[in-house]
């Protein structure tokens, strides 16, 4: 026994054992005991039953290219039939001699996008890019001005069109969900008992019936002859669902924030606007990236819906592709490579977030 | 006018309970008050009702000639007036120590940033922590992190200043350097009116002890004889409890 007053205990420092080294073996990460290893054994297992099958489908027996549409009936994937497809499915019903104007726009996005990453950017002058860039891109969508073709929106399709409705519903959606997430805070009961009834309606209802009702009874309020755009009509559907949504994310960031912070800020002299804008907001919005992030990416899948009221987003212009009696019909092709294209997306802005939130709290928050 | 505040009959409910009862003190400009009393009797809401973090419902609360109502330009006619600093700091932590002290310059004072700055900076090293102005909150110590909101209180150039138990979150050995920012000013005339149990504070700094006890104010004296020689049995009892 070794105790403080222990003669030993005082003499010996050097005897102490290697400290534990920091990085386990693999050996003990996969076998490390009982669980792991019965893990690691059916994760083996499933592998080696699902991959070989896979990769002879995939890779093996597929058919990269073919004379004609026909002799793609074999044993494996048909990727000659997406290759062939790639510009319906990625644009849809655009007009094929003016393919380059899609193609534009999806750089034009990505440009905007990886230009909005860096927190030091975030300001008026993005804020303009983008309404200015968003302006450009409906403009070269549409055309009819500055020597460009007419292409109405019933033929838009495919990517553009899903980045189009994903960005701006939620630019949309993210400042209306700002202000129900603070009204259903709000001490007067007008506004919070609005705010709730709002969100609890809206998340209440299936993003379907939405995209029903805002595509045939929204003409209906509207005054005579002021129909307005299938697009447009989906947009406000998806805008309206996602402010539900967004708004109830940013809630929880709200209740976050210690009343000391509001009165610290009001004690200063500070008006409660001001307090809310620059003290809780921007500490609310930093503790919910995740769920933000969530909703976000369950946001642009969403956009998928729109086929129901008649929009050719991605999704919608695959399956039409899918149509062409010259080739038999590679569901799984089709859907793998409409799939791959929203994983990069969302996988995308999951890391993006992911760095964002190592970023801002490197240091800020408590 | 040498009247800093004056609160006169005042009474606070929470609900049923009566937090406040019958409050009557007046505080004369550079004036130091201490105020202490075994926790619930009622302090903080007492100094949090002079600059309206906490509003009262009988009496009347006069702060630098305006009295207090829920007309909002008086509020904030007040709030100009008085400078706080709270037991838990109540630092932005989102912002960097510099704007944490630049901010309500900025917002509620109009200043430019280059000018907040320098005020800032003026403050910061008045309580010897200039030298950390570019940390978040997060980086810096208890003691540490209270000096900086005293400084961000000083910024707004207050006339008084209330202080809600400034040392009680803080570790032994961080109190002394809150304290010693806390004497400077009281040396240099500002009114203040400090909720704490630092007795030995009290005891050099304040011109008047003013004791709590159950929401109304039992007793007011010098601090050499309200240690010495409490005059009622509560505070008598109160000083045994805390003084080992």
């Amino acid at each position: 026994m070794t105790s403080l007053s222990d003669p030993a205990y005082l003499v010996e420092p050097q005897a102490r054992p290697a400290p534990p080294r920091l990085r386990p073996r693999l050996r003990d990460v996969f076998f490390g005991d009982l669980l792991a290893a019965s893990l690691t054994v059916a994760m083996l297992g499933v592998i080696l039953l699902a991959l070989p099958p896979f990769l002879n489908w995939a890779l093996i027996d597929a058919a990269w290219t073919v004379a004609e549409g026909q002799d793609c009936a074999q044993v494996g994937a048909c990727w000659a039939f997406v290759a062939a497809k790639a510009r319906l499915i990625l644009f849809g019903l655009y007009p094929p001699s003016e393919h380059w104007r899609p193609m534009v726009v999806i750089a034009f996005f990505l440009l905007l996008t990886l230009a909005s990453m860096p927190p030091r950017a975030w300001g008026r002058g993005l804020a303009l890019a983008w309404t200015l860039g968003i302006a450009a891109i409906l403009l070269l969508m549409r055309g009819g001005a500055l020597g460009l073709s007419y292409v109405p929106t019933m033929h838009w399709g495919g990517l553009p069109v899903t980045l189009l409705l994903a960005t701006l519903s939620l630019a949309f959606a993210f400042p209306l969900a700002l202000a129900l997430a603070v009204g259903r805070q709000s001490r007067l009961p007008v506004a919070r008992y609005l705010s709730i009834g709002v969100i609890e309606i809206i998340r209440g209802t299936p993003l379907l019936s939405l995209l029903f009702v805002a595509s045939i009874l929204l003409p209906m309020f509207l005054p005579a002859g002021w129909s307005p755009d299938k697009l447009v009509r989906a947009l406000v559907a998806l805008t309206v669902f996602s402010t539900a949504y967004l708004a109830e994310v940013i809630r929880g960031g709200l209740q976050d924030i210690p009343p000391g912070q509001v009165e610290a800020s009001r004690a200063l002299g500070v008006s409660s606007i001001a307090t809310l804008r620059h003290i809780v907001i921007p500490q609310a919005l930093r503790k919910v990236i995740p769920p933000l992030t969530n909703t976000l990416i369950v946001m642009v899948k969403n956009t998928s819906l729109v086929f129901v009221v008649g929009l050719f987003d991605l999704l919608s212009s695959g399956r039409s592709a899918l149509t062409d009696p010259a080739w038999p019909t590679p569901f799984v092709e089709t859907y793998l490579f409409i799939g791959g294209l929203y994983f990069v997306i969302c996988f995308s802005i999951s890391l993006y977030a992911r760095w964002l939130e190592g970023y801002l709290g490197r240091a800020r928050i408590r | 006018m040498t009247q800093a505040i004056r609160l006169e009959n005042v009474a606070k409910w929470y609900g049923t309970f009566q937090v406040l009862t019958d409050i009557d003190l007046t505080v004369a400009k550079g004036e130091r008050v201490v105020i202490c009393g075994p926790s619930g009797s009622g302090k903080s809401t007492m100094i949090r009702c002079i600059n309206r973090l906490e509003e009262h419902q009988e009496g009347r609360i006069t702060v630098m000639g305006t009295e207090l109502t829920r007309d909002l330009k008086r509020i904030d006619l007040v709030r100009r007036e008085v400078g706080m600093v709270f037991q838990q700091f109540n630092l932005f932590p989102h912002m960097s120590v510099l704007d944490n002290c630049t901010f309500a310059q900025m917002r509620a004072r109009g200043r430019s940033r280059k000018e907040a700055e320098e005020v800032a900076m003026t403050h910061l090293a008045r309580v010897r922590i200039a030298d950390q102005a570019r940390k978040f909150p997060a980086q810096l110590s208890g003691g540490q992190q209270q000096r900086v909101a005293i400084a961000r209180a000083l910024c707004m150039d207050p006339r008084v200043m209330l202080f809600d138990e400034p040392t009680s979150a803080l570790d032994p050995e961080m109190i002394k350097e809150v304290l010693d920012a806390m004497t400077t000013l009281a040396d240099e005339g500002m009114t203040m009116l400090v909720v704490t149990h630092e007795m030995g504070f009290a005891r050099h700094c304040a011109d008047r002890v003013v004791f709590m006890d159950a929401g109304r104010i039992v007793e007011t004296a010098p601090p050499q004889d309200f240690f010495d020689a409490p005059a009622t049995e509560r505070a008598a009892k109160f000083l045994n409890q805390i003084v080992h």
